[in-house]
């Protein structure tokens, strides 16, 4: 058994949460002071997740960037291979808010959208 | 000379939500000056998310959050200029401004609203000795190198300063390859969100280095490294403790400052306390008709907190045009012990048929007291507040029957009290 | 072959360039940084003294008050900013009194106009925010401030547009002497001249040492300075001298040409020439020597500090001459205080002992004036409008704090001798000079750089050599 102590970032209370861990097994938690705390100790411990937002270069666009993210969480430990994996993609313009630009991205079932509007240049 | 009946300077969150608010109460000519190519200020450089949770009840990214605004804008056909830079305000609402398209031009308004928002402190308020090389920037600079022009700043990278800028900008460099060696913070706490403490350092094992600073900074042509030594209880270098930490890059989020030079120009007053114009309630200035808000006010944490500022301005300016008078009675808040600064610094006891919010900062960490607010030495407000941070801005709600008669009192003061 | 090369494209090297030009000669300027002015030149008191501090019957003496008195001709001609503010310096007690008697009779000998003692009443009602212990103070009118590099950049282009070469990162490693001309070979090339002037700044008693057995030994100093917001510009309108001590005129306190308030310097001297690094000591010792003159210094308002090198000679006196044994070999060093107000009158005189030598014709095509980067932020409304009328690019501000345009970066990019940096930019249209010290512009003076001298931003550089200031592209390394 270990045992895992964390901060929780539900409010700013920012209590600190102790975990008694078998593996990947919870077999309790204290320190918290809400229901909110003790899901995010367990899911914490368990397969935290994360959401990844970037830039990708544009191809034609009014901006040379465009911001995108994970459409859902996904687990903290991809975020590498996802950031990897967008290393060389480019987008072309127009580019709207929600637009699918990489499908799956890392194997993790999640796809990766844009955050922002980009026009064509040419406009 | 262009007559607008308001204008508002600076199309960020502020600017955009007090435009939206101003045509909602039927002001049809408004006019948003905006210097980038783009509106959304400084959202569209905030690629990360965290925007709009109490808003729209959403998680969004700083540009999803500023689209939803100016979707609005345009919808409510509100007119607005971009890449135009204002140069010039004065006493009497007149505004020049300057594009390439129209060169210089000057606007009367009938009511202003101030949006400019922050500048960053740079390296040189600190007077930080050592070289003055390649590679020292503020994290907002940095930032807009690598989410608008996808270059790296720095690949080895030491960041000053703990707070929510500086904590980002950690996660950031990390997530594009580089390498941040530690993030060093002058007291004892850190001022940005556990969540950030979490996600842009712990999850990268970037070491925070608590009432620490930098105390040299070395290289030739461009940074090798800097020093850093901790500091005693009056935020004093220990310098015989001093370590070196070799780097190229030393980004510095050490303090916003609200960017109040037009407002100077005009003759506003402004607070010494928050750096922003002395407000009251309607966020009215000194100045009849100038109204202030957002980070140009003073420094925010949640653009949501900004968009509701916003709207109360934009609200305010409408009002204002449909009767431009203001009562000359005004009561004076004042931050009392433990609260930094507040804001508005008066309450215009002409219109008290709403309830009140008072915006707050304290000076420490305070754990199960109260905030009180008090009209002279009268009790009107008490409550119970398990956590009080410094980097954390509070409000609290002073209920409208509470307001009634306030103006016979010469001063209201806010402050935190143990009962 | 050239006639002259003149070593060192500071204010005095340019100055020489520029007087030089006057007259049909091939005549180059070599410099080892990429840009002009970026030694001495660009971080120094920017004072224009009076000229009574200089011991009567020195160089220093004799090139002070009539540099100075050539400032006005000069400033309209090249246009570059000059304010004659005047100087005043303090004495706090009967001793200090006695000591500016001494500068009173000294300014007069060394032909210094104006010069007046103010009692305490006149000094204070002059400037209010001095010190309550001032006693009195010696007044001189003909103080005045410049902005040094501007007025170095000035003269190597008027130097430029009238024949003169200039070729950078060219650094010095020997010279040769044959029976007829010098070899002077640099990093980059060779160049061969009939005669030599070494303005090299704090490496002049190297360069010297190449080609005369009475080697020279020169001290770089070091003076660091704090500069504030032109908030608190006026906190004084004069410029305020402490008593001169044996290292120097003292920490100041001034006005900048610009509309900031800059105070200092202190005298460190050190070993290595290239260590223009500030100090928490020496930033410390001026904001506490400045309090001596003035009340409460605002320095919630500081927004930069710099420090500057100046070649002191044991000699206590400017080494200006042919070397012996080195005909057409001049020296022009240790130019320390008051070096930028001698700049004038020193490029006359070296100019001088060149025609001397050579006997060259004068130089028909001769044009005296010179245009500077226009200001849009100085312009009345007109003038910005026929500019951006001109040229759109002007009506798009790049700096916000200083108003800068993009017209004006341009012109600082494609003139001669045009920038290539961002700190070639800031020094030619002071963008980056303002409060927020880049934080706004540095992104797009960078991209403007990139796109105009057609370089990738990568290469774009802070001041030449390995001063890069992106280091590559996102995810690059993953």
């Amino acid at each position: 058994m270990e045992h895992r102590k964390l901060v929780c970032i539900c409010c700013p209370m920012g209590c600190t949460l102790d975990i008694a861990l078998n593996g990947i097994e919870i077999l309790g938690i204290t320190g918290h002071n809400c229901s909110k705390g003790k899901i995010y100790g367990e899911k914490e411990c368990t397969a935290p997740v994360r959401t990844l937002t970037t830039t990708i270069e544009t191809v034609n666009g009014c901006s040379k960037r465009i911001p995108v993210k994970t459409e859902l969480d996904i687990p903290k430990e991809k975020l590498f291979d996802c950031v990897k994996e967008l290393k060389n993609i480019q987008v072309t313009a127009p580019i709207h808010i929600g637009d699918v630009i990489l499908k799956n991205i890392a194997d993790t079932g999640v796809n990766i959208v844009a955050t922002a509007e980009c026009e064509s240049a040419n406009e | 000379m262009q007559e607008i009946d308001l204008l508002i300077i600076g199309g960020g969150p502020a600017g955009l939500a007090a435009a939206v608010a101003a045509k909602e109460q039927g002001i049809n000519n408004i006019l948003i000056l905006e210097r980038e190519s783009r509106l959304g200020g400084i959202l569209n450089q905030c690629i990360h998310n965290g925007f709009g949770l109490h808003i729209f009840k959403e998680e969004l990214t700083g540009p999803e959050y500023a689209h939803r605004f100016v979707q609005r804008i345009e919808s409510l056909n509100i007119a607005y200029k971009t890449s135009t830079m204002v140069i010039d305000m004065n006493k009497d609402r007149q505004v020049t401004a300057v594009n390439k398209r129209d060169g210089v031009f000057t606007i009367k308004a009938k009511a202003i609203v101030l949006a400019m928002g922050c500048r960053e402190r740079p390296r040189g308020a600190l007077n930080i000795p050592g070289a003055r090389c390649a590679g020292i920037l503020t994290a907002g600079t940095a930032q807009r190198f690598v989410n608008m022009e996808g270059m790296l700043p720095g690949k080895n990278i030491v960041i000053l300063g703990s707070g929510d800028i500086g904590l980002i900008m950690a996660r950031r460099m990390t997530l594009e390859g580089a390498r941040v060696l530690a993030v060093v913070e002058l007291l004892p706490y850190s001022a940005g969100l556990t969540r950030n403490l979490v996600q842009c350092l712990d999850d990268f094992n970037i070491p925070l280095l608590l009432s620490h600073t930098v105390t040299k900074i070395i290289g030739k042509d461009r940074v090798e490294g800097v020093y850093i030594a901790p500091v005693d209880n009056n935020r004093k270098p220990l310098q015989d403790h001093e370590i070196y930490i070799a780097c190229d890059t030393l980004l510095l989020s050490v303090g916003l400052l609200p960017e109040n030079e037009l407002s100077k120009r005009a003759g506003i007053k402004l607070s010494p306390l928050t750096g922003g114009a002395e407000v009251n309630q309607d966020r009215e200035t000194n100045i009849e008709g100038i109204f202030s808000c957002g980070n140009v006010l003073h420094v925010h944490d949640l653009v949501d907190h900004v968009t509701e500022e916003g709207y109360i301005a934009g609200e305010a300016a409408a009002k204002f045009l449909r009767n431009p008078v203001r009562s000359a009675a005004q009561v004076p808040v004042k931050a009392s012990k433990s609260v930094r600064y507040v804001v508005p610094q008066f309450i215009n006891t002409q219109d008290m048929n709403r309830s009140l919010d008072l915006s707050f900062r304290v000076t420490d960490m305070y754990i199960d007291q109260y905030v009180s607010v008090y009209f002279d030495t009268i009790r009107v407000f008490h409550q119970k507040r398990k956590i009080l941070t410094p980097g954390e801005m509070q409000k609290v709600k002073i209920p409208m029957d509470t307001l009634q008669n306030c103006s016979k009192y010469n001063e209201a003061s806010i402050l935190v009290e143990e009962e | 072959m050239y006639d002259v090369i003149i070593i060192g494209a500071g204010v005095i090297g340019t100055s020489i360039a520029r007087e030089l030009s006057r007259y049909d000669l091939k005549l180059c300027v070599l410099e080892k940084e990429i840009d002009i002015a970026m030694g001495t030149t660009k971080a120094n008191s920017a004072i224009v003294h009076a000229g009574f501090d200089a011991k009567p019957g020195t160089l220093k003496a004799k090139l002070n008050a009539t540099g100075n008195s050539m400032f006005d001709q000069l400033a309209r001609e090249i246009d570059f900013h000059f304010k004659r503010n005047g100087s005043l310096v303090l004495c706090f007690d009967e001793k200090g009194l006695n000591q500016l008697r001494l500068l009173l009779k000294q300014g007069a000998q060394n032909g210094v106009p104006g010069l007046a003692l103010l009692d305490r009443a006149a000094v204070l009602n002059m400037e209010p925010n001095l010190s309550d212990h001032v006693e009195a103070a010696l007044y001189a009118p003909t103080g005045g401030i410049v902005c040094p590099f501007e007025m170095a950049i000035g003269l190597a282009e008027n130097a430029f547009q009238n024949g003169a070469a200039f070729f950078f990162e060219n650094k010095v490693l020997d010279i040769k002497k044959s029976s007829f001309a010098y070899e002077v070979i640099t990093d980059k090339n060779t160049y061969i001249s009939k005669m030599v002037i070494n303005a090299a700044g704090v490496h002049a008693d190297e360069i010297n040492n190449l080609v005369s057995s009475h080697k020279l030994h020169l001290i770089p100093r070091r003076g660091e300075y704090c500069v504030f917001d032109k908030d608190v510009g006026s906190f004084v309108q004069h410029t305020i001298f402490q008593l001169p001590t044996k290292l120097g005129k003292g920490v100041l306190v001034t006005p900048t040409v610009d509309g900031n308030l800059l105070i200092g310097p202190n005298a460190s001297d050190i070993v290595d020439k290239e260590d223009t690094s500030t100090t928490r000591f020496g930033l410390e010792e001026i904001l506490c020597k400045a309090g001596l003159s003035v009340k409460q210094i605002p320095t919630h308002a500081i927004i930069s500090s710099y420090a500057g090198l100046r070649a002191h000679p044991a000699e206590d006196d400017f080494i200006i001459g042919e070397v012996s044994g080195a005909k057409g070999f001049i020296n022009v060093a240790g130019i320390e205080s008051p070096g930028l107000s001698c700049a004038p009158s020193i490029g006359v005189m070296v100019a001088s002992m060149v025609v001397e030598t050579l006997t060259p014709a004068k130089n028909r095509h001769f044009n005296p004036i010179r245009k500077g980067v226009p200001h849009f932020h100085e312009m009345c409304i007109e003038d910005r409008q026929s500019l951006i009328a001109r040229n759109s690019l002007y009506g798009n501000i790049v700096c916000r704090c200083e108003t800068v345009s993009e017209g004006e970066i341009m012109s600082a990019i494609h003139r001669p001798l045009g920038a290539t940096t961002l700190d070639g930019i800031k020094r030619r249209t002071r963008a980056g000079s303002g409060r927020c010290q880049g934080g706004f512009c540095m992104t797009r003076v960078l991209e403007i750089l990139s796109r105009e001298l057609r370089i990738e931003p990568t290469e774009v550089t802070k001041y030449g050599r390995c001063s890069k200031l992106l280091l590559g592209k996102n995810k690059e390394d993953l």
